[in-house]
């Protein structure tokens, strides 16, 4: 497995194109141009993909590519991509946040039950990784009563936090050792990885974000 | 790996307090001793590093990673225009790509405040920010154009030894998304006090220091993908003390 922060090398194969539009299906080209469709540029099959191409197809814009590792609620260690085949719909908060946190989880409840579609998971990834521990995200699972499968707690080092919060454009700061600045986002990713809406701000009416699940469901 | 080796191209930078434009509860802030590279990443080095690591060039990357922008002045993956220069730093370069590359070298980008920290030296002083000649040296550097063309070492030398912390590029810095501002001011008007838990917390602690609020604002308004021709980075390196 090709990781991709790691300092291996890759191999340099010759790099075949597609569509990023799929008219074609899956067909790949061994030349860079235009799609003869929709004559979009072709995109550089990524070598990674290729790789993984037998189990689930991952996109060069796919999360799933991400490598770092996350403790979950429930004490498991997993990577993104054993997230594949749900769509994903996800949030940054810290379990001591008073202020904007409690909204931010009442709006992800709030989509959940309007979606009320098993084929998707809501995730909820910590930005105080060093307060926010497996022990405390359960506990913060049972008494929010989203304690069951679709609900998924991480927890990451600060590093991976870091990154993961620049691949859904949140912005974060501590301002004090329980206490920090948020942007207030929830983004909703296919069942690929690839993010497909964000929904910005406190208490927003949510009926964008709720259809757009339910049409990456199908 | 042993702590006592310093690699040829940093220098430490010995810790203290400061106060940057948007700290902590706009006080004071302690950074620690750390080692910083005394010259930004050059074209050169970047260009050995995507030999050595192919899925960072142009063609590979992907593009969660990198936007449209990433190398784009390259003729090939492994191929700089010929009008680019070996010693100039490297841009078009994206925060993913270039947190790599330090962690490739055995280092790490410098957060904010070790950059701010080490940036605040002039060539006699550890912290010149109330230097008026110091910051009006930095803000005319920033009205000059087309900087990110000059070789590195070609501004001046400060207090730790470092070249080049204002002069020829912005630099990328770990926790740049940490910048709770939009990048277009007008935007930042009570209809956007939503988008963020603690808005009130953000002002800055002197709106006089107009150099360091333009690097904040470019921060607050880039996103780890992009790519931009005036955008570098250097690689720091933590001091574990034993």
């Amino acid at each position: 497995m090709l990781s991709v922060f790691a300092c291996n090398n890759a191999s340099t194969d010759t790099t075949q194109y597609y569509c990023p539009m799929k008219c074609e299906g899956e067909k790949v080209y061994d030349e860079e141009g235009s799609c003869p469709v929709c004559h979009m540029d072709l995109v550089p099959v990524e070598e990674s993909n290729k790789v993984l191409s037998d189990e689930n197809e991952v996109s060069d814009a796919s999360i799933f590519n991400l490598t770092s590792k996350w403790n979950t609620q429930n004490n498991e260690t997993i990577e993104l991509k054993e997230l594949n085949g749900d769509v994903l719909v996800m949030v940054m908060i810290y379990t001591t946040c008073k202020a904007a946190c409690p909204r931010l989880v009442a709006d992800m409840r709030s989509i959940s039950e309007k979606v009320d579609n098993k084929e998707v998971k809501y995730v909820l990834v910590s930005i105080d990784p060093e307060n926010d521990t497996p022990q405390k995200l359960k506990a913060f699972a049972i008494e929010n009563k989203m304690d069951t499968d679709q609900w998924v707690f991480l927890q990451g080092t600060v590093d991976d936090v870091r990154e993961f919060s620049n691949v859904l454009s949140v912005k974060y700061k501590q301002i004090s050792p329980l206490d920090f600045s948020h942007s207030n986002i929830i983004s909703v990713f296919n069942k690929g990885g690839e993010l497909h809406h964000q929904q910005e701000g406190l208490g927003v009416d949510n009926a964008e974000t709720v259809s757009k699940i339910l049409s990456l469901t199908k | 790996m042993s702590l006592s080796a310093i690699s040829q191209n940093t220098e430490i930078i010995k810790g203290g307090t400061f106060v940057p434009l948007y700290g902590s509860d706009s006080s004071e802030v302690y950074v620690r001793d750390f080692e910083l590279d005394v010259y930004p990443v050059t074209n050169e080095q970047y260009l050995n590093f995507v030999k050595q690591y192919p899925k960072w060039q142009r063609s590979k990357s992907l593009s969660l990673f990198t936007d449209k922008n990433y190398l784009r002045k390259w003729t090939s993956d492994t191929t700089l225009s010929s009008d680019m220069n070996l010693n100039s730093p490297a841009t078009n370069i994206s925060w993913y790509a270039a947190k790599d590359y330090c962690v490739c070298q055995g280092k790490r980008l410098p957060n904010m405040d070790e950059w701010e920290y080490a940036a605040m030296a002039s060539q006699t002083m550890i912290n010149a920010q109330r230097d008026s000649i110091f910051n009006s040296m930095i803000i005319e550097s920033y009205e000059l154009p087309k900087t990110y063309l000059k070789t590195i070492g070609s501004t001046y030398k400060n207090y730790w030894g470092i070249y080049d912390m204002h002069g020829l590029v912005w630099e990328w810095t770990s926790d740049f998304n940490s910048v709770l501002i939009s990048g277009e001011s007008r935007q930042d008007v009570d209809t956007e006090r939503n988008l963020f838990c603690g808005s009130a917390s953000v002002n800055a602690t002197n709106l006089m220091d107009y150099a360091a609020f333009m690097r904040y604002a470019l921060r607050g308004s880039v996103k780890a993908n992009y790519s931009l021709q005036t955008l570098g980075f250097r690689c720091a390196k933590s001091i574990n003390k034993k």
